[in-house]
């Protein structure tokens, strides 16, 4: 069974955006549109439930893009993608945290944006400010928190919820050497629980110790696929 | 196991957003409680402002046009704030909803949420106030001597199709103002010139004949009269009164979400 299936998938923006309807008016009246950009164009791919799958390309290359229409952030201009089973998306850090409320707290308002109820998070609440080590700090208002320690706190929530598939966009560059060897060993553990993992990175070595599959996007387009090291070793000789 | 299909430009399904809200219903409940507590977090009164609003307008309006409604309206306290409340909801509510969609929008681009929900936590919010203000009309009800009578439990059935109108009016103005960031400013402007062609701060007899069906046919009018007839004239609303203002909740309702849901499907290009 596929965790997730993208059929022909394009995702476009228009280069020069309208922001106002005076705008409208305006540029209306002269008729002139801005050119599309094509942040993706006619993907197919497929990552079958259990697989752990990296994405490289460079910057612009349209790695987010691919995992937000995955995660159904982003609607796509053409195609169709499908998802199977619970998806949690990490993609920015700090998303969602609320500056003044405290790390609890915050705990308990991430989860209900990954659609947990308060019993699902209380349950968790321990395992999670364990596994964060951010026990001392956990009442303090978010504020004054270093950027390492949002990373860790939400790393820590978004992998301690139930889902079977998990996206994570390029946020194990964070968070001091202890961390990402724990940030590790929980992928790990992941994949071998039978979960989907999908990696942004461009920590090539991480990438090829955590993931089997690795796809090489470039223009918003798929350019390999296939197993990490031979896909790696051709991105890096690409380059 | 849940199969979502993420399809091209395809409008959202309302029975799909519909169950997608229901499971996020923590999440509506943390949205709503956030905006309640942090919006009075700091404030020495505290939830207490809610009520004291009405008060001071009351005090304000009173001074001012008691004395010239005099004859058309006794207890004028009474036969402004009972539309007012009802007006004071639909306009901060969607006011709000623009706001919040405008300010969570770096979060939807991260996380997968229903799309309205931020405007339905809006409207949810605006209701807990307006629940608010009403328990402060009753307390003035009761200082100015005004008969409390048994329609006023009609009054809760009357908020809700005001309630119903907001949330299609809101829906309709956030998925707009996602594209066009000037339509807040426009409607923040419009308002204040709609609550003039509205019967809240004067009584409908005192407006020329010439510029009477601008009030008649104000949706508004038929809203605020609903609410206002089972609390200042003690009396339940006509059925074709509430029949209209039931209509145009519905028509506001279902427009809305005609709008919001063709749009949705563009709104992460543009927050």
């Amino acid at each position: 069974m596929n965790a997730i299936e993208m059929q022909g998938i394009g995702v476009r923006y228009r280069s020069e955006k309208i922001r106002s309807l005076k705008e409208l008016v305006v540029r209306g009246l002269a008729r002139r549109k801005a050119p599309y950009f094509w942040s993706l164009r006619d993907v197919t791919l497929s990552i079958a439930s259990g697989e752990s799958v990296g994405i490289i390309g460079a910057n612009g290359a349209g790695k987010s893009t691919l995992l937000r229409v995955a995660a159904g952030i982003v609607c796509p201009s053409e195609g169709v993608a499908i998802s199977r089973g619970s998806i949690v998306p990490l993609m920015e850090l700090g998303t969602g945290f609320e500056a003044e409320l405290s790390g609890r707290e915050n705990i308990f308002f991430n989860g209900a944006l990954l659609g947990r109820s308060r019993a699902q998070m209380r349950s968790q609440l321990d395992a999670i400010i364990a596994f964060s080590g951010l026990e001392q700090f956990i009442d303090a208002p978010l504020r004054t928190y270093s950027t390492g320690m949002v990373a860790r706190l939400a790393f820590s929530i978004a992998t301690a919820v139930d889902a079977e598939t998990i996206l994570l966009d390029e946020i194990l560059a964070v968070g001091d050497a202890a961390f990402r060897q724990r940030c590790d060993e929980r992928i790990h553990s992941f994949v071998r629980e039978g979960r989907t993992v999908v990696l942004v990175s461009h920590e090539l070595e991480t990438l090829v110790r955590l993931c089997r599959r690795t796809v090489w996007l470039s223009h918003g387009a798929v350019v390999a696929d296939g197993a990490s090291e031979q896909v790696v070793a051709d991105y890096q000789r690409q380059r | 196991m849940i199969v979502r299909r993420n399809v091209a430009a395809a409008p959202l399904r309302w029975t799909d957003e519909v169950r997608d809200l229901a499971a996020h219903s923590n999440l509506i409940f943390e949205l709503v409680h956030r905006d309640l507590t942090i919006r009075y977090k700091r404030s020495l009164f505290g939830f207490l402002w809610t009520m004291l609003h009405p008060l001071l307008l009351m005090l304000i309006f009173t001074i001012v046009f008691s004395r010239l409604f005099r004859r058309e309206t006794p207890h004028y306290e009474t036969y402004f704030l009972s539309a007012y409340i009802a007006w004071n909801f639909f306009s901060q509510t969607t006011s709000n909803s623009m706001a919040s969609v405008a300010w969570n929008g770096p979060l939807m681009k991260r996380v997968r949420v229903p799309r309205s929900i931020f405007t339905l936590a809006s409207n949810l919010s605006g209701l807990v106030n307006l629940g608010l203000s009403l328990v402060a009309l009753l307390i003035i009800m009761l200082f100015a001597r005004m008969p409390l009578t048994p329609s006023l439990a009609f009054v809760p059935v009357s908020l809700l199709v005001v309630g119903i109108f907001t949330f299609g009016v809101s829906l309709m103005v956030t998925a707009v103002s996602i594209f066009f960031a000037d339509v807040r400013e426009m409607v923040q402007a419009g308002l204040p010139a709609l609550l003039y062609m509205t019967p809240v701060i004067y009584p409908v007899s005192i407006v020329p004949d010439g510029f009477r069906w601008i009030v008649e046919k104000n949706p508004l009018t038929v809203l605020v009269g609903i609410v206002r007839d089972p609390i200042y004239y003690g009396r339940m609303p006509s059925p074709q009164a509430f029949g209209t203002a039931l209509l145009i909740s519905l028509i506001s309702l279902v427009l809305g979400w005609l709008i919001f849901s063709r749009l949705a499907p563009r709104f992460d290009s543009r927050l």
